[in-house]
């Protein structure tokens, strides 16, 4: 099956005309003008480095409070997961479902996704080619809901104002969880799916 | 032979054309390479290997586009001048907008969460509506917008990376998180944002970078005629 690689083309990753571009050269898409790559430049090195660093930065983003309260007496602070506790003891288990899984379950499988499909392309697995393929869209596509908390955690403190002796504020866990959405999302963006195929493809030959 | 990349005088040429007239397309998730086929009106065509979006059929014609982009320049506006929540309780009455949630953060210390949340929700669809604007109004006036490739790319750039949809979720789910504690009243923007998140969404997925081109094309060829009439 031959792919455009090997017939020496290249698909814009802008506007996804196909050109010609021979091995190693460099080029700009005639259309849209965008840089023309046959692969994402230095997609393994860029995508581990930023899959290393998200792992990093979750150790933060689920140990620091996301957020703090404090009244005249007493301080609390939460985290993500405390929070999630809290909706599902106050009966709210659907938000507490929702929260768990955009906060929790997605960013912990974009990571272990991504690390597993990394290492699947550098052990030139043949295997499976098209559920990685199937798995790497899923990365795409769910990443950006984790962001979800980010927003109830600043309207929450923007609508709940009680005055001067008391005060919820945004705490230091939602830079780092921040960090580890925005970190995954350009991951995503930075590892090529053509790469599981061009190991996959070479079996055929 | 090492040509210097910032000065490439070989200009790249598009994929050669089959035979049959057929162009070539290979997939942007396993690089298959394709022959294009004629598709019926909102028909996508999916790669024969791994099933990802090759590229999509006709879909809304400019017009349409320029009416669903103009309706979100003006609900974009309305949905920052109003509140999106209000919150009432024992005498207190607090508004949220999107502007003040973003300030509100901000003077909390937290600067950089405030500033991914104004460009999430604010800053980068502003410019993508913005630019789309740019694009669409000269090509339905008969003309082609100067820098038309570079906005483009950025408009496919930032794409991503604006989640009003998701905003809109976290306003709802923390309507229901406080409703415990205090009366919460939805405000006019969390409406207005409704609309503003439905027409955003029927736009992007009524839009064909393929019918892009081809409007853009159209006007390249009849500019070029003009002047050689002349």
């Amino acid at each position: 099956m031959p792919s455009a690689l090997q017939q020496g083309l290249a698909s814009c990753h802008s506007c996804g005309m196909l050109s010609r571009l021979p091995a190693h050269a460099r080029g700009h898409c005639p259309r849209c003008h965008a840089r023309l790559h046959a692969r994402k430049p230095d997609s393994l090195s860029r995508t581990w480095a930023l899959v290393i660093l998200a792992y990093i930065l979750y150790i933060p983003a689920n140990l620091l409070p996301i957020l703090e309260s404090r009244a005249l007496l007493t301080a609390e602070s939460d985290t993500i997961m405390s929070g999630i506790l809290m909706f599902w003891e106050s009966g709210s288990w659907m938000i507490a479902g929702l929260v768990f899984i955009a906060s929790i379950v997605v960013p912990l499988t974009k990571l272990l996704a991504l690390t597993w499909l990394l290492v699947s392309v550098q052990l030139k697995s043949r295997r499976r080619a098209l559920q990685r393929t199937q798995l790497f869209r899923l990365v795409e596509f769910v990443g950006r809901w984790s962001m979800l908390d980010i927003y109830v955690v600043a309207l929450t403190v923007t609508l709940v104002q009680v005055g001067t002796l008391a005060s919820i504020e945004v705490g230091p866990g939602a830079l780092a969880f921040g960090a580890v959405v925005v970190v995954t999302m350009v991951a995503a963006h930075t590892f090529d799916p053509r790469l599981i195929w061009d190991a996959a493809g070479d079996a055929r030959e | 032979m090492n040509p210097d990349p910032g000065n490439d005088p070989t200009p790249t040429l598009p994929a050669p054309v089959l035979a049959s007239g057929a162009r070539l397309i290979a997939c942007r998730e396993c690089d298959l390479l394709q022959y294009e086929v004629a598709l019926g009106n909102h028909a996508d065509a999916h790669c024969s290997r791994c099933n990802s979006v090759l590229y999509r059929g006709t879909r809304a014609s400019l017009p349409l586009m320029l009416a669903l982009m103009a309706s979100c320049a003006v609900l974009l506006v309305v949905s920052n001048l109003f509140p999106i929540a209000v919150l009432e309780v024992q005498g207190a009455h607090v508004e949220a907008t999107l502007i003040n949630t973003v300030v509100t953060v901000y003077n909390q210390g937290r600067e950089l969460v405030a500033t991914l949340v104004l460009l999430t929700t604010i800053v980068l669809p502003a410019i993508e509506i913005v630019c789309m604007l740019y694009l669409l109004v000269p090509l339905a006036l008969g003309r082609i917008a100067p820098d038309t490739p570079a906005v483009f790319r950025l408009v496919l750039a930032i794409h991503p990376w604006s989640m009003m949809e998701i905003m809109l979720l976290g306003v709802l789910v923390t309507l229901v998180k406080l409703t415990d504690f205090a009366n919460i009243i939805p405000g006019v923007s969390l409406w207005s944002f409704c609309a503003l998140i439905v027409f955003f969404t029927m736009a992007a997925s009524a839009f064909s970078v393929r019918d892009f081109w081809s409007w853009v094309e159209e006007r390249e060829t009849a500019l070029d005629m003009k002047e050689s009439l002349q």
